[in-house]
């Protein structure tokens, strides 16, 4: 049976020893959040906003360990301040796994709004940064980003697109 | 339990040296940005510190990262109380994990000191008592130097996580930490035995 990306997911952050995971909930993530809590070599913790995470991830790297920040769109969008100042500024390879929401379908305006400022500040941080659009390349995309990103001491940005999650669809607005 | 307003106010650069005078076991320390890391700095450079150049308010989950890295590593993060203002909610993170190795100290002068002294809007916030309320049972004022040296031997003797306020007066930094935020990373992941290089660190 073929794997889904959330399977790839794990098990490209094993292969590259990623194991601490501290993250804000995405719908979209559910399935690799859960499979990350199932499996004892992760250690996996919420956080009150995604820029804690970030000096989690931080923290944990210049004492040994691997971890990688689990967000949304708008998680993403409350970060420029920290990722420049802190992963950018010291080279450290804090790894961002962002469920994209805004795009192909999105039902709130807030999420699609937010999302236009997503890679314009990636670009403005120069940020390595893919976006995961097929189950033949996700793995590949995955396990070569977070390898650089730990050869080379530099934060990266993995986006899981609707065309590969399926994204949180909603086909009518809802009147009460 | 010492209220707020009862603690006496202290100079930030002599409660950084005893703060250092009393690290025998490499235990690292995070040191929040401005004048917060500056005195650190000032107290005498360890290979086991590491010093935030932005990042407002990532002393305590930049030492978290680090407590849960490294558990057998007593972590301090200090921090400034402007700074911990911009991230409370670490407080209910730590709580909820419980690392038994991580310390919180927060210098709390009342104001944003680097900028020109304007107040901060926590003028009526007990900081202990929030720490408190974020599940971090223990949180306490420090009510003089003497409780102060007592509280950190506290954290380093005893199993955490723990928590420390201070008031602090308003004498200025002595002075400033250098700028260097890779070589900052690389001398403290060498001092955390995270990097090992044949370059002279």
């Amino acid at each position: 049976m073929e794997r889904g990306w959330h399977q790839i997911a794990l098990d490209v952050l094993k292969a590259n020893e990623v194991r601490l995971i501290p993250y804000v909930p995405d719908n979209v993530l559910k399935p690799l959040i859960a499979a990350i809590h199932a499996d004892p070599f992760f250690h996996a913790f919420t956080v009150a906003r995604e820029e804690e995470a970030v000096g989690v991830v931080a923290g944990a790297w210049m004492a040994g360990t691997k971890g990688m920040v689990l967000m949304q769109t708008s998680g993403f969008a409350t970060l420029a301040n920290v990722l420049a100042s802190l992963p950018c500024a010291f080279q450290i390879p804090v790894l961002l796994m962002i469920s994209e929401r805004g795009t192909m379908g999105e039902f709130n305006l807030g999420q699609a709004a937010v999302w236009r400022t997503m890679r314009p500040t990636l670009e403005a941080l120069a940020m390595e940064h893919h976006v995961i659009t097929r189950l033949d390349e996700c793995e590949f995309i995955m396990d070569r980003t977070i390898r650089q990103a730990h050869l080379t001491q530099m934060p990266a940005a993995l986006i899981l697109s609707p065309l590969l999650t399926g994204g949180k669809a909603v086909t009518r607005q809802v009147v009460a | 339990m010492i209220a707020a307003h009862n603690a006496k106010r202290m100079y930030r650069f002599d409660l950084m040296q005893r703060l250092v005078a009393r690290l025998e076991h490499e235990e690292a320390v995070i040191g929040g940005i401005g004048n917060t890391n500056f005195d650190l700095w000032s107290a005498g450079h360890r290979a086991q510190n590491f010093y935030m150049l932005g990042s407002m308010g990532l002393a305590v989950p930049i030492a978290l990262g680090v407590a849960l890295a490294q558990p057998k590593r007593k972590v301090f993060a200090v921090e400034g109380d402007g700074s911990l203002l911009m991230q409370l909610g670490c407080l209910a993170t730590v709580a909820t994990l419980a690392p038994k190795n991580l310390a919180i100290l927060v210098l709390d002068n009342g104001m944003y000191q680097i900028t020109g002294g304007q107040e901060t809007p926590a003028a009526r916030a007990d900081f202990a008592a929030i720490a408190r309320g974020c599940g971090l049972t223990g949180a306490a004022w420090a009510a003089d130097e003497a409780d102060f040296e007592r509280l950190v031997g506290q954290c380093i003797a005893t199993d955490g996580p723990h928590f420390i306020a201070v008031k602090l007066d308003d004498q200025p930094p002595v002075t400033q930490t250098e700028r260097d935020p890779p070589q900052i990373r690389d001398r403290f992941m060498r001092g955390m035995g995270a990097k090992r290089s044949k370059l002279p660190g």
